[in-house]
């Protein structure tokens, strides 16, 4: 085993522009929306009384759960003792930054008075979740900052496992808190539901992950460096383990849905009478986005082959914004159970007339706001590799460290 | 119906006869006080009153929207336009609505029953508890409201609440009565009439027009009082709440469903 | 050290409120944004003295408005509606023309200051509706009485 070196990401200028370029018009398409939205109202969105989260939600809990989740691979090398992982730590400290920032600026300038965002950091009502995450955010940024320069600089040393387990931990609660902005509406029937915290936690390895993945393979083929078939078997692994997690905690999500006649309502309508939902859930979330998937990691050619990699990859991807469309989209369009045992007939306001579901149609200005927030993660991402050594040289099997760390065999003596 | 309006608008005539009287008398200040036929509060709402609604669901009659017409003109929400460009399907669902008429049928028995619905005004009410700014708030008497100056328009407090009262403001606005600021990008729904409230002008403007129909389905008054009409009523009558699991002890309350 | 600091800080404050003060001063006095014809052109001096009002509005505002939206309290005189209500200009029709327009007392100062107005984004722009009239003269009231020292408007 040599000793890991990590270089600036070196492309011609004019390919390395070229891809600034596309991000930059991304973000700028994304900041053009929001300036619409703003201008104009949220009237100019699908977005209405009924459901009031559509989909830059999506997008926005997408990136926040992956930020979280592509710190995984940092964590596992530094606290759970996996050697081979640690030249990654430091790509996966900037992606988990970049993507936080780009879900936070969905999240920011979705809001009805986004100007009043210092209103949101100086008042606070500390029974709600969403206060928490303000600080769960917000901290996380600074908590993995410290933890790049801990992997990065050589003093750091000493720091990188207290940090990187402070980063865990408080990455799992951040995605616990996520998930919980949901969990802890007892109103609807869709939520309620405690389990959807640590199913988000599950979702953010696989999300995250996923991501990682793809933009390691991305950035290594374009400066043409190698990742030897050790990383490449153990990547997948991971993301084979990750996506069944997340089928298992959707399996009971829904199974304790399905069991109490209360919410039977809501799974009948959404696993079998939904239509664009019942879609999203079947094809969506559960064929492209967690069987497919499964299906190429653990074939034994195609699994190793980084091509079908990277398909399971955007698979997973789509799959979990198809899946988060559902969590957050679904669950307001099917109506709110006022009356059980009763039909509504006539409402004045949207009250699932005979069971109707409430509508929404997504528009234009949504979309790029959230493929905004996108362009801005692989914006930062794209500048942070580019100027500081985040990337190693080479990620072939020879020069990686040893799999596990074992009592016989300290990575501190190995290295 | 016009004869309600008629009689709505005859309310707001005589308001707006003492305003004009107001206006003229400045030259001559001590007459102002005599016209004026309202009490400004000047101390804080008190926390021994508890508004609420009691609403008797035989009374309440199919195909009637007196209280949400009233409730509209008394708070400005029939000055609201839908945006250029706005289908009418969009602007049904994206307009503000702070209480609206429901008709239900029994599944079992088929019994129907109309109602009107609007903020509970829970004493533990799950929008006041997600709200991130606090702007969401339960004023000391119980009336549930935004602080439209700290809202920041994130709806967290729609996702959360039961009944779904809360309207989110999708476009701009610019004919707002003087007592009723309402704005693009906050969320809002009913407050009671709390202009009412803090002007010492007796019900509601729902629980008014209700009672000039003559079905008078909907009583308004303090329930913390064992001797106000509401209180009496919900102590010989059998009511409940909607979403009683929930246990937010609703400040509005439903005879016949 | 610190004290060095803070002392500098001071006054560079100082000067540049000086600077602020001799900007604003002149054109204050040459240009009268109060619009002739409302009821404040009439009246010597508005709820306080003219210099604390041109300074301190927005804090007046913003104090009070608190106390009225989270306790009910409606006998402020720094009742926005009270504003609206006597600095109001009418067009040649009599109508109301909204006050944050750009030629009336709240937008031609703040579009002068460059400083955002948001308050009519939500609030009526002119007297609208029965209760106008009330509130207006609550802060009326309340202004009568804080001249008599009777400190009205405060708990």
């Amino acid at each position: 085993m040599k000793r890991i070196v990590y270089r600036e990401w070196r492309l011609a200028p004019a390919r390395y522009w070229g891809i600034l370029g596309v991000l930059a018009l991304m973000v700028g398409a994304g900041l053009l929306a929001f300036a619409y939205m703003e201008h104009e109202g949220h009237w100019v969105t699908g977005m209405n009384n009924a459901v009031v989260w559509g989909t830059p939600h999506v997008f926005a809990v997408f990136l926040i759960i992956a930020s979280s989740g592509a710190l995984n691979i940092a964590s596992i090398g530094s606290v759970f003792r996996k050697p081979i992982y640690k030249p990654l730590g430091r790509l996966s400290g900037l992606l988990a930054m970049a993507l936080l920032a780009g879900g936070l600026m969905v999240l920011v300038l979705d809001l009805g008075r986004p100007e009043r965002l210092v209103v949101a950091l100086t008042t606070y009502n500390f029974k709600s979740i969403f206060a928490w995450n303000i600080f769960l955010y917000t901290g996380f940024m600074a908590i993995v900052i410290a933890y790049l320069w801990s992997m990065a600089d050589r003093k750091g040393d000493p720091f990188i496992r207290p940090v990187g387990i402070f980063a865990l931990v408080w990455r799992l609660a951040l995605t616990t808190g996520t998930g919980s902005i949901f969990g802890f509406l007892v109103a609807r029937q869709a939520y309620d539901a405690a389990i959807l915290g640590p199913m988000f936690v599950a979702m953010s390895f696989a999300y995250g992950l996923a991501l990682f993945v793809l933009v390691l393979m991305f950035g290594f083929a374009e400066d043409r460096r190698p990742i030897g078939a050790r990383m490449l078997r153990r990547l997948k692994n991971l993301l084979a383990v990750f996506v069944l997690a997340v089928l298992y905690f959707t399996l009971v999500y829904h199974l304790t849905s399905a069991y109490g006649a209360k919410d039977q309502g809501f799974e009948g309508w959404l696993l079998f009478g939904g239509g664009v939902y019942t879609f999203l859930f079947w094809v969506g979330w559960i064929l492209l986005g967690s069987l497919v998937p499964l299906g190429i990691l653990y074939h034994p050619v195609r699994g190793a082959e980084a091509p079908w990699v990277a398909a399971a990859c955007v698979l997973v991807i789509l799959g979990g914004l198809a899946a988060l469309a559902v969590v957050i989209i679904a669950s307001q369009a099917y109506p709110l159970q006022l009356f059980p045992g009763k039909t509504i007939l006539e409402s004045g306001f949207l009250d699932g007339v005979g069971g109707q579901p409430a509508p929404y149609h997504p528009t234009l200005p949504e979309l790029l706001l959230g493929f905004g927030g996108v362009g801005l993660a692989l914006l930062i991402t794209a500048v942070g590799v580019r100027v500081l050594q985040f990337l190693p040289e080479s990620l072939a099997d020879e020069v990686l460290p040893i799999d596990e760390e074992t009592i016989e065999q300290p990575v501190a003596k190995a290295a | 119906m016009s004869e309600q309006r008629a009689e709505i608008d005859r309310e707001r005539r005589r308001l707006l006869g003492a305003a004009a009287g107001a206006g003229a008398a400045l030259a001559a200040p001590a007459v102002v006080v005599r016209a004026l036929e309202t009490t400004p509060r000047d101390n804080p709402a008190d926390g021994r009153v508890r508004w609420g609604l009691a609403i008797d669901t035989a009374k309440c009659a199919a195909g009637c929207t007196a209280c949400v017409d009233a409730c509209a003109h008394e708070n400005g929400l029939d000055l609201q336009r839908p945006p250029e460009g706005a289908t009418p399907a969009d602007w049904a669902a994206q307009r503000a609505v702070w209480v609206r008429k429901v008709r239900l049928r029994d599944d079992q028995t088929g019994r129907e029953t109309n109602l009107p619905l609007m903020c509970q005004h829970c004493e533990h009410p799950p929008c006041v508890d997600v709200c991130p700014t606090g702007a969401s708030f339960k004023r000391a008497d119980g009336i549930v409201m935004v602080d439209r100056h700290t809202c920041i328009g994130c709806r967290y407090c729609m996702m959360a609440c039961p009944y779904k009262a809360r309207s989110f403001i999708h476009e701009a606005l610019s004919d707002q009565l003087s007592h009723v600021p309402r704005g693009k990008g906050c969320v809002e729904s009913c407050n009671l009439c709390v202009h009412r409230r803090d002007f010492g002008i007796p019900s509601t403007a729902c629980a008014e027009a209700c009672a000039e129909t003559g079905h008078g389905a909907i009583l308004f008054g303090d329930l913390a009082d064992p001797d106000s009409a509401i209180s009496r009523f919900l102590a010989s009558e059998p009511t409940r709440q909607i979403r009683e699991d929930l246990a937010l002890n609703t400040g509005v309350r439903y005879a016949g469903v | 050290m610190v004290n060095a600091v803070s002392t500098t800080r001071t006054l560079a404050v100082a000067l540049l409120w000086m600077l602020a003060v001799l900007a604003v001063a002149p054109s204050a006095s040459a240009r009268n944004y109060v619009v002739p014809g409302s009821e404040a052109a009439g009246l010597g001096a508005c709820v306080e003295p003219t210099e604390l009002m041109r300074r301190q509005h927005m804090e007046f505002i913003k104090h009070q408005r608190d106390r009225t939206v989270h306790s009910g309290i409606r006998t402020s005189k720094y009742s926005l509606a009270g504003c609206v209500e006597c600095h109001i200009g009418h067009d040649v029709r009599g109508q109301a023309v909204p006050i944050n327009r750009a030629d009336q007392f709240c937008g031609a100062c703040h579009a002068y200051a460059a400083v955002d107005l948001n308050c009519f984004d939500c609030h009526a722009a002119v007297p609208r509706g029965p209760m106008a009239g009330p509130m207006a003269e609550a802060a009326r009231r309340a202004v009568g009485e804080a001249h008599h020292g009777q400190g009205a408007g405060q708990p």
